[in-house]
């Protein structure tokens, strides 16, 4: 909100200083996304942040209005406002629930404004002119191929898994349709809620649990920092690694430098939000069709590959 | 002594878990889970120790969670910032432990003055802060996490796991947290005072008893404990980040008032809050020795477990 004052404030100086010279609209971009409560979605900030500064020099013409929501019913008010006030031509919005979003967004969509939506899709289809979607069942899968790939032979795995949503659903399902006749086995599954301490206390109970476990799918990196710990704590060598995923920084300095519990990553960029403002920016300003959903896909990283994913000033 | 189910309650639902619990597994009992619970309740039950005394003066403290989670994050910027004048060891732990408890004080204090100089209710001044301390720590790490230099993880994390004769630091620290808290509430003036002002805060005002320096103190008591928790906890993985600590207030006050604490004040139990404590930590440690349950009934099942609790000592209150 600060942002928008000030661009709005220079916007009004250059409108006073060069009188007849301003001819082209100013048209306004609104981002509507969650607040940084967690590790993913603090990466999601910072690139959400750094595309818009990023555009507002490349396009004179647009301007950015960003806001971050602590919850569902604040992204509502959000949307409302810039809707209400800021007379804005498009939204870029990752919505924090589907359901209570639908109708607000479509309200944006009805006035005739151009909507892209990130991430997570909206209860009633159509409703949305692009779709920047991370592909869920595709994390699981990738994630689960690997696995198939690392234990050969087999094993006893346990698994982590988070906050329980469409999102987590989707990506179990993947994971165990690629695993299935591999002979591996998930022998236990809890929830970690993409929390490093959940995690640390749910693995402590499966070490104490089973006297075997061959190897985890952490299914997150906030998650496999708990899990690295519990097993460390409790000295056991018989976890030969474990498999996190998102693609947080130190995690995939850690494959990089060939760190044997962590070998591998599977990313689902928190960058997706940068696509989307993006492509909304260029669909504004220029007659390419932009419209459609644009899939992003989850890439395995191994130590061959990691320094293409390693960003230094994330936050993530 | 009178043995009624007021008193045996909590009790016989911590000695229930704990057969259910060695029924299901037969690791529950082995000393590796037993630790493992015990030091993961410490952090909850050294703060819990401290709200039974908020409670009982018949205050309210919501923002221990945020507060916890923002005083680790301070913990963990003092000792990465001052790393390289003063190398890793046990100085900067020091240092880093000094910088935790300081502002633990000093939260507490804020708190305490806003309640009772302040004369604002203490669930609305809670609520504040805990909203505030929650926006720091998110704010300081930039929406990530704050982590604590790997070298520095190192020489720190023997708080967490190591201890003496087998029994982790954690545990002994909550041990001596509550065997202190339940000396201070049984004998001290200050337990009494402290239940007077919660009992009663006009007629403890004319028995002489200095109603707003038992509820400062109260406040001061518990941000300082908030401190200690953070300590324990920054070792385990040597980060914080906005999602630590989260709802740790209300497991404090729900161990609070399962172990016989009356929530609107005026009697206080420091053992049946470390029992409380125990009860929500062993729900936890069983569900995920066990299967059978679906995972996603977790949360109904602590809840049943909680009121239950309750009811079994509530039940002779109601007769009488």
């Amino acid at each position: 909100m600060k942002h928008l004052r000030t661009t709005l404030l220079g916007a009004a100086l250059a409108a006073g200083t060069a009188l007849p010279a301003f001819a082209q609209e100013t048209q306004v971009i609104g981002v509507s996304i969650p607040a940084a409560t967690h590790g993913w979605a603090g990466g999601m900030n910072f690139h959400a942040q750094e595309a818009i500064d990023r555009l507002e020099e490349v396009y004179p013409d647009l301007d950015f209005v960003l806001a971050t929501a602590s919850d569902p019913s604040k992204q509502v008010n959000d949307i409302e406002d810039m809707l209400a006030t800021r007379n804005i031509s498009a939204l870029v919005v990752l919505p924090f629930e589907s359901e209570p979003l639908t109708g607000p967004v479509k309200a944006v969509s009805d006035s005739g404004a151009w909507v892209t939506v990130v991430d997570r899709g909206l209860a009633q289809e159509g409703i949305e002119d692009l779709y920047v979607a991370g592909d869920n069942s595709g994390f699981g899968r990738v994630s689960g191929e690997y696995m198939t790939e690392a234990l050969p032979d087999g094993g006893q795995i346990v698994a982590l898994r988070g906050i329980p949503t469409t999102i987590d659903n989707e990506r179990v399902e993947g994971f165990e349709q690629a695993i299935e006749g591999s002979g591996i086995e998930i022998i236990d599954m809890e929830h970690g809620n993409w929390n490093r301490d959940d995690s640390f206390t749910v693995m402590q109970d499966f070490l104490s649990k089973h006297d075997q476990i061959d190897a985890v799918w952490a299914s997150d990196d906030d998650m496999a920092v708990g899990v690295l710990a519990a097993i460390e704590a409790a000295g056991r060598d018989d976890v030969q690694f474990v498999l996190g995923g998102a693609g947080m920084k130190e995690m995939i300095a850690r494959t990089r430098d060939g760190d044997p519990m962590i070998p591998a990553n599977v990313t689902y960029p928190p960058a997706m939000i940068a696509t989307a403002i993006e492509l909304t920016a260029v669909g504004l300003t220029s007659s390419a069709p932009v419209s459609g959903t644009f899939t992003i896909g989850s890439v395995l990283v191994t130590q061959d590959n990691a320094e293409d994913y390693y960003f230094e000033d994330s936050p993530f | 002594m009178k043995l009624d189910l007021h008193v045996l309650g909590p009790i016989l639902a911590l000695v229930v878990l704990v057969l259910v619990g060695a029924a299901m597994n037969s690791n529950f009992l082995s000393a590796a889970n037993v630790t493992n619970v015990l030091s993961r309740s410490a952090f909850i039950g050294i703060i819990a120790v401290g709200m039974t005394f908020v409670i009982t003066a018949g205050g309210l403290d919501l923002s221990v969670g945020s507060m916890a989670a923002f005083i680790a994050g301070l913990m963990i910027m003092v000792m990465n910032g001052l790393l390289p004048t003063m190398g890793p060891g046990w100085p900067l732990v020091g240092v880093g432990v000094g910088a935790a408890l300081l502002a633990g004080l000093l939260a507490g204090f804020l708190n305490g003055f806003l309640v009772t100089t302040m004369r604002i209710e203490a669930f609305i001044v809670t609520l504040g802060t805990m909203g505030i301390y929650r926006s720091l720590v998110t704010w300081l790490a930039d929406g990530g996490t704050l982590s604590l230099d790997f070298g520095m993880r190192t020489v720190i994390r023997p708080i967490y796991y190591n201890g003496i004769l087998g029994i982790s630091w954690p545990i002994i620290v909550f041990a001596l947290v509550a065997i202190a808290g339940e000396t201070i509430m049984r004998r001290g003036a200050f337990g009494r005072h402290a239940a007077a002002v919660g009992s009663n805060d006009q007629v403890a005002r004319y028995s002489s008893v200095d109603v707003n320096r038992v509820r400062m103190l109260t406040y001061v008591f518990l941000g300082l404990l908030v401190g200690i928790a953070t300590i324990m906890y920054v070792p385990r993985l040597g980060s914080a980040s906005s999602s630590t600590g989260v709802l740790w207030e209300l497991e404090a006050i729900a161990a609070v008032i399962i172990g016989g604490t009356m929530l609107k004040g005026g009697f206080g139990r420091v053992w049946g809050t470390v029992i409380g404590v125990l009860i929500l930590s062993l729900i936890d440690n069983i569900l995920n020795l066990t299967d059978g349950v679906s995972p996603y009934l977790n949360g109904a099942i602590q809840g049943v477990i909680i009121i239950l609790a309750v009811i079994l000592q509530r039940e002779r209150k109601a007769e009488g």
